[in-house]
């Protein structure tokens, strides 16, 4: 029995002219994800329904399920099996395809749908027959049509019909690409991989920043900030990961400068060496997984403070989100059980016990004078690594 | 020549499981959980494995736990889904035929006060479907199933069983012995609604002392051994990689749709000439998994036939190795008769048999025949 995949696009129907350009995108996105994880597709568009075709007959669709729920831009989705414009190919494939699945519940309706109005039948008849062949057939189910466990959809289309059950949730959002890209500041905890998440929801693509200050952070806790990329990735598609390192600029901040305003000041210099490498890649601005109030650096104050240095918008999804929300956001993704692993990262290497949560402007700007860190700044950004993450 | 017929006991090491092995001994001795490099280079090994073993069970790396092979999968399976559904309810259901470490497990739990129910087979040994329906009701929490039958290598309708549970309003968890299946049927445990299933290294031509657990994401079970957190604390203690990094090497090489063709064909002309032979019946399925044969020597004694073979260098089993003595409670279920059971031997396959080695034992049991029928 031939198999393909019937995608629903989200809020592209909304987007006027730009539709066909979004539809392309999300597309080239399905594509490019299926053949990484799945083998080879064709597509075809009609009637804002994406069909993916494997070309492989044996392709595996359990794992193109698990990628579709992955990709951004897609509304809902279902796995459907083909069947001829004739109504006993249409009751034989019903059966056999969702056969398995409908044993396995209690109640069922059909719902047709028509497009190619030459077809022989209505839809409620369509309906009625192929309820009726289901019920002969499985004798542990009965109909009910307020509140079905699964719907059997028939759609007779132009060249073929397609019989699925119920459709499956598709990550909702915008195709990854559509609004440009975006460098995520990315340590080892829960929130900037679900910051870097909601952001490729909204249609960005990503790149990501971490800082690294070896000897004092590990190869384990890159290693670990490595895997919470990958894990986005799986979402956002292809990350370019940047590891900057921070040694130098931590050691002297730490020497020269206030302690309890050490946090502020060093987030500060992230900010500035961020913004270099996102220029310099072509990103249109910053993501962080600040929380406001969460900690002393992510008061209004300190935020201030920091944003000072920043010429390119900085985008802060979870600014009004509480922890719990967002650790239900990491759970659902994935990223949880790896973001609570136990490894220093340079936010924690040197926090002062009495941050200061209200820092002026005037008061951070005049002790980081005391220090001329551009060429130490200029050595941060030229040391720094790339790697493709997927 | 020799023909070792018991790969169902246990098979030889494969060359690139040794080629595995040999390469964490040397190289990856560190411990996974060390924080320099030496534990990196294990861990990066240990994540190797873990993708590939959980590649051959289309399932994602974190619902794979590295046990120490079958009876310890299954005694964590078993146990770990009794006590953490306990507050759902205390019925639990395997069936008659199941692995000693599985049947032994539910006996402990009836000890324990678990309400147990052990599910019968009809005489070619499949599950009586029935029986599970009328088992199972809504404090059900666990059903155990083997894939394979080891003795006689009937395929269980293992897909069918969360059916079952959803039907009778059941929360049960699946489970599924898989040790002997794994690498011989494809297996897709989450597509099959099965929550848990059991494999095993030594069985596919990895080493001893290893195998793996499948968790389905987001299923709880309480763990048996405590730790230190290895294996995401569900199965902690250092991670051997020799066995693992061997494990990951037997798993590289399975080919499962191939394999199960070809020794569908031999097992089919195997058959074929056993049925020439007098005195000899079959006792599995025909639809059984072709890597077993289970037959009754009419008149012999399996014990004495097994000693003559050896002598020969022909190797296999009187009913289950793990059962030497026992008068087989599987063939008993499937309805057998007693001079049946004692005159019953168990022909193991694994992808490298030949059709050589199966004659050889045809001509083993035909001299078997002539020495001690004197015929």
């Amino acid at each position: 029995m031939k198999e393909v995949l019937l995608v629903k696009n989200g809020e592209l129907a909304l987007k006027g002219l730009n539709r066909s350009t979004f539809e392309d995108m999300l597309v080239k996105n399905i594509k490019r994800r299926l053949l990484a994880s799945v083998g080879k597709f064709q597509f075809t568009k009609s009637q804002s329904t994406i069909i993916a075709e494997p070309l492989d007959e044996d392709a595996d669709f359990e794992q193109a399920v698990e990628t579709l729920k992955k990709v951004f831009g897609i509304a809902a989705f279902s796995r459907a099996a083909i069947a001829e414009k004739d109504f006993d190919s249409i009751k034989d494939v019903a059966l056999e395809y969702l056969g398995d699945e409908l044993r396995q519940v209690k109640t069922f309706k059909v719902n047709a749908k028509r497009s190619d109005k030459k077809f022989p039948m209505t839809s409620p008849e369509i309906c009625r027959e192929v309820g009726a062949h289901l019920l002969r057939n499985i004798k542990t189910l009965s109909v009910d049509v307020h509140n079905p466990d699964i719907t059997v959809t028939v759609e007779v289309r132009d060249k073929n019909v397609f019989i699925h059950g119920n459709q499956i949730k598709g990550a909702g959002g915008m195709p990854v690409g559509s609004a440009g890209r975006v460098a995520l500041l990315v340590s080892g905890g829960i929130d900037s991989p679900v910051a870097g998440w909601m952001m490729a929801k909204r249609g960005l693509q990503l790149n990501a920043i971490h800082f690294a200050a070896p000897p004092y952070t590990s190869k384990r806790a890159e290693m670990k900030v490595h895997d919470l990329v990958s894990i986005v990735a799986k979402y956002s598609g292809r990350v370019n990961f940047a590891v900057v390192n921070f040694t130098e600029i931590q050691e002297t901040i730490k020497e020269k400068c206030p302690e309890e305003l050490f946090t502020i000041i060093m987030r500060r210099l992230m900010m500035k060496i961020a913004i270099r490498i996102a220029q310099r890649d072509g990103c249109g601005a910053l993501v962080t997984g600040e929380s406001l109030g969460q900690v002393a650096s992510q008061t209004l104050g300190a935020i201030a403070c920091t944003d000072a240095v920043s010429d390119m918008p900085v985008f802060r999804p979870l600014i009004g989100m509480d922890k719990d929300e967002i650790i239900t956001i990491s759970r659902k993704i994935g990223a949880f059980e790896t973001s609570i692993l136990p490894y220093e990262d340079c936010c924690t290497v040197f926090t002062p016990k009495h941050p200061r949560t209200r820092p002026t402007l005037e008061l951070i700007e005049k002790a980081e004078s005391a220090v001329d860190f551009s060429e130490m700044i200029d050595r941060a950004v030229e040391s720094t690594r790339f790697m493709f993450v997927d | 020549m020799t023909a070792y017929l018991d790969n169902s006991a246990t098979t030889f090491l494969c060359e690139k499981a040794k080629k595995e092995m040999m390469n964490a001994i040397n190289n990856y001795w560190g411990n996974p959980s060390s924080l320099h490099q030496a534990g990196i280079d294990a861990d990066m090994l240990l994540r190797q494995s873990r993708s590939t073993v959980s590649r051959a069970l289309k399932c994602d790396p974190d619902e794979i736990v590295f046990t120490s092979g079958g009876t310890e999968g299954n005694n964590l399976a078993v146990f770990g889904a009794a006590y953490a559904g306990r507050r759902k309810g205390n019925r639990v259901i395997t069936t008659k035929i199941e692995h000693p470490s599985v049947l032994n497990a539910f006996r402990r739990l009836e000890e324990e006060g678990f309400d147990v129910t052990y599910i019968g087979t009809d005489s070619s040994g499949h599950l009586d479907m029935d029986a599970l329906e009328a088992a199972v009701d809504e404090k059900t929490i666990l059903i155990s199933v083997m894939a394979v039958n080891n003795e006689v290598g009937t395929i269980q309708p293992i897909e069918q069983l969360k059916a079952v549970a959803k039907r009778k309003s059941s929360p049960a968890l699946v489970h599924v012995d898989a040790v002997q299946a794994f690498g011989k049927l494809p297996l897709n445990p989450k597509k099959s609604g099965i929550d848990l299933m059991t494999v095993s290294s030594h069985k596919i031509h990895g080493p001893k002392g290893v195998g793996a657990l499948f968790i389905k994401k987001g299923t709880k079970i309480r763990p048996v051994a405590v730790g230190g957190g290895q294996e995401r604390d569900i199965r902690p203690g250092t991670e051997p990689m020799p066995a693992i990094a061997g494990f990951m090497g037997a798993v590289s090489e399975l080919t499962v749709e191939k394999s199960l063709a070809e020794i569908t064909a031999l097992r089919d002309g195997f058959v074929e000439k056993l049925r020439n032979v007098e005195g000899v019946s079959i006792n599995s399925p025909a639809d059984a998994l072709p890597y077993i044969v289970n037959l009754s020597l009419k008149g012999l004694r399996s014990e004495t036939v097994l000693n003559l073979l050896s002598d020969m260098e022909i190797y296999v089993s009187s009913g289950s190795a793990c059962a030497k003595g026992h008068k087989s409670h599987v063939l008993t279920a499937m309805g057998l008769k007693d001079d049946e059971i004692d005159s019953s031997l168990r022909v193991s396959l694994s992808r490298f048999t030949t059709e050589e080695e199966l004659d050889y034992f045809i001509e083993g049991i035909n001299r078997a025949f002539k020495v001690i029928m004197k015929r």
